[in-house]
Parts: C-alpha cells; sequence; structure tokens
C-alpha cells in the first residue's frame, strides 16, 4: 500500500502531486502490478483533500493506464503498468554520481545542479505535457 | 462535477443597510455537490451574502434560489435542506451537549439523533458536558455535528476555521471532507484567507466591496491565468487579447496576470503558471475598468 503525502508550496497541483507519487512508487517497485490504492476516503480523509482532486489523480493515471478502476471493488496498479526499470538503472546512478562529483569540483552549488539538470530533461517534459 | 440543478443560484443580488451597499449585483452559481470557497477581504458582504442563501436575510433587490427555490418564500421546503454553522460557532455556553441535541431534535424534522450522538461519541467527548467548558475546536465541531445532524443537502459555514489552532482547524475540515465522500452533499465555506480552504475546495468564489469578481471550477481558474514577465513596453497588444488583471513595472521590466482567452503567442514575453493564491490576491486588488489596483497595497495583502 502506497501513503500519499502533499506539499502544499511545492506549487504543483495536489492532483498532480498524487499522480507522481503514484508513477514514482510503481517505478521503484512499492507498488506492483495488482495493489490496490488507498481508497478515495482513505485519501481524503488521510490529507483532508477535496475528493475531486483524488478522483482527477485517479482517472488521470488510469488514462495513462497505470490502474485500473473496478466499480465498487477499488483502484488497482495494471498488469503491465509500465516497462521494467533498465537493467542498468545502478550503472546510471553511478554515472550520475561521478557527474554530481565532476560539478561540485567545478565550483556549482545544489541550486546550479538542479537548474542545469531542469534545462537538460525540460525538452522531455514539454513533449510529454503537449 | 457541475452537471445538475445548482445548489445556489443568484442574480442581481444585492442588499443595502440604510445608503451602504454591502452586496451588490451578485451573480453567481454553486453547482450541486460542489464544495465552494467564499474568498474576500473583512467587510466584503460575504456573511451578507450567507445570510440571504440561508433565508436569514431579506434581499434589498435580484433573486437567490436554492435547489431552484426561494429560502424566504419557501421556507418550509428549503430550511430543511440547508445546514448552517454561523462564525465563531455561537452555542449556548451554560447548556450540555445533550441539551444542545435536544433542542436540535426538537426544531428540526429531519433530525437524526443517532448521527449526532454517534460523532460525538467519536469526538472523544461525552453528552453531560457543558458547551462552555470545551476547546474551541470541540465547539466547532459540536455546532458542525448539530448543522449535519439535520441530514442537510448544503451545508453553509460561515468563517468556520478562522478562530481555530491549526489541528483544530485541520480536524474540522477532515470531518467536512469526510462527509463530502460519504453522502455528496454541497458545500460553502467562507474565509478571508485562500490558502485556509484551497486543498479542500473544488470551487471558489471571490468577492471585494461587495461585488463578485471571480467565480468557477479551481482548476480551470488556474488553468486560465498566467504571469507574463517581459521587457518593459506595449502592454495594449496583450490587452486587446487578454484581460490584464494586474500589471506592475519597474524601470526595465514589464510583469502582467492575465486571463488567457487562448494561448499567449507572443514571445517577448515569457509565462509563469500563477497559482491560486497569487491569483485571487490579484483579483482582491483589481478594479474593473481601469486596470491597475486602487485598493491600498496593505490591503490586498492582508486578505
Amino acid at each position: 500500500m502506497i501513503e500519499f503525502h502533499l506539499d502544499g508550496r511545492s506549487g504543483v497541483p495536489a492532483y498532480l502531486q498524487l499522480v507522481q507519487q503514484v508513477r514514482q512508487a510503481v517505478r521503484l517497485g512499492i507498488l506492483r502490478p495488482g495493489d490496490q490504492l488507498p481508497t478515495v476516503k482513505e485519501v481524503v480523509t488521510r490529507l483532508t483533500i477535496n475528493p475531486n482532486t483524488v478522483l482527477h489523480a485517479y482517472r488521470q493515471l488510469d488514462l495513462e493506464g497505470l490502474v485500473e478502476g473496478r466499480r465498487g471493488v477499488g483502484t488497482f496498479v495494471s498488469a503491465h503498468p509500465v516497462p521494467p526499470p533498465p537493467g542498468d538503472l545502478k550503472g546510471l546512478r553511478s554515472s550520475l554520481d561521478r557527474w554530481v562529483g565532476r560539478a561540485r569540483a567545478a565550483g556549482l552549488d545544489d541550486e546550479g545542479i538542479a537548474a542545469l539538470v531542469a534545462e537538460a530533461v525540460r525538452p522531455a517534459a514539454v513533449s510529454r505535457v503537449a | 462535477m457541475s452537471a445538475g440543478v445548482a445548489a445556489v443560484r443568484t442574480s442581481g443580488l444585492g442588499k443595502r443597510y440604510g445608503s451602504r451597499w454591502a452586496l451588490r449585483d451578485c451573480a453567481l452559481e454553486i453547482p450541486a455537490g460542489s464544495v465552494t470557497a467564499l474568498v474576500g477581504p473583512n467587510g466584503a458582504g460575504k456573511t451578507t451574502l450567507l445570510h440571504m442563501v440561508i433565508g436569514l436575510v431579506e434581499p434589498t433587490n435580484g433573486d437567490v434560489e436554492v435547489f431552484g427555490r426561494s429560502p424566504r418564500r419557501d421556507a418550509r421546503e428549503v430550511l430543511p435542506r440547508l445546514g448552517f454553522v454561523a462564525q465563531d460557532h455561537p452555542l449556548h455556553r451554560n447548556l450540555t451537549i445533550a441539551e444542545m441535541l435536544r433542542y436540535g431534535r426538537k426544531l428540526n424534522p429531519s433530525w437524526n439523533q443517532q448521527l449526532a450522538a454517534s460523532r460525538i461519541e467519536r469526538l472523544g467527548l461525552s453528552q453531560k458536558q457543558k458547551i462552555g467548558r470545551l476547546s474551541g475546536g470541540q465547539q466547532a465541531q459540536v455546532a458542525l455535528t448539530l448543522a449535519l445532524a439535520k441530514q442537510p443537502q448544503l451545508l453553509v459555514l460561515d468563517e468556520p476555521v478562522a478562530s481555530l489552532d491549526p489541528l483544530a482547524r485541520r480536524e474540522f475540515l477532515n470531518a467536512v471532507m469526510e462527509v463530502v465522500v460519504d453522502d455528496g452533499l454541497t458545500v460553502v465555506l467562507s474565509s478571508h484567507i485562500v490558502a485556509e480552504l484551497e486543498r479542500v475546495c473544488d470551487h471558489l468564489v471571490t468577492l471585494a466591496e461587495g461585488a463578485t469578481q471571480l467565480s468557477g471550477p479551481i482548476p480551470e481558474i488556474v488553468a486560465r491565468h498566467r504571469l507574463l514577465t517581459g521587457p518593459r513596453g506595449d502592454v495594449a497588444s496583450v490587452a486587446r487579447v487578454h484581460d490584464v488583471i494586474r500589471e506592475s513595472h519597474t524601470e526595465r521590466q514589464t510583469t502582467l496576470l492575465v486571463r488567457a482567452n487562448g494561448h499567449v503567442y507572443d514571445s517577448c514575453w515569457e509565462q509563469h503558471e500563477v497559482d491560486l493564491e497569487e491569483i485571487v490576491l490579484a483579483y482582491l486588488g483589481y478594479r474593473p475598468g481601469n486596470g491597475a489596483s486602487t485598493i491600498p497595497a496593505r490591503e490586498a495583502v492582508r486578505a
């Protein structure tokens, strides 16, 4: 089971935060195919948010094929939600660590590193939204 | 979400006290099943509007309908469908909870005593306790219990959390959200702080100086507004297509908060998303007609 949390200051809409947390949990294997997501009521009373926010998030995840809602039963992680994490996740991580080391050595602080990463990632993000 | 009959609909609604208009020409629609935040600075007319919705105050002009009926002319049909918690949840301090519940049962034909009793128990309260001895948060919860025991279809809460500490505030809103999930009732809550209500509401109405400015589903409101920054220059080309809600200038830069009518194509403006609180603040300082704020900045920030 996944436990949602909300960051009120992030500027990311609440529904999108829920969507991202499910995507992330699936990617990291915290949520597996067949796992049930919390019911709308559970999320609403845990986070004190509007039910429509949760419904919106679950609908979006359903559209993405990541979960499927079964009427009167609940919402479940789909059988084949996303391509499995690449085998070389570890390799990517360690090369990123090396890159971060180089960036720090070059005098970049955390904010500078984050800005550079965001810039490198941005084209992909834009095409996903469009 | 917004299909079906409106829970509340007003048109040309106004209330004058002596020579002062507390509310003027107010037109809005609150869909059934929505949770609506009514936001505006103190004295904007929020309480006057809510009092006309629940039939406590007679409009000077215009109409208000609750589920298609007048709360004053058709009081017998409308009032049982309404739950109301007044500002600062006034209760009789010398009565016990049991006595308050007995009162409620006598006055309301649709009273659900079991619902009331089990809510009081879940709050960890005893019916023998005197209202005056309860904390502010507990009093708010008892007031909410009294309103819910009527089994209303529309719950109207006037500044429900303004006087509560953060924990009691969260607990109160949580209780409201739980009923929304269980019973799908329509809720209207007022506040002078939008951030307080943002996560629990799906619709927003803003009021300032007795007039409505912004009204609709929150995701649509957020999606339509943008902050544009660019070199200081020609605002007119933007204003021809989009509604400029607020503009500010420095020597070299112009910043605009706009309600976009379609896409903003002009490449000399950098576009940013803008959060709900920022949008509301811009509206509360906004005068239709001349664009710029005429309310003193301090006033707008406090709102």
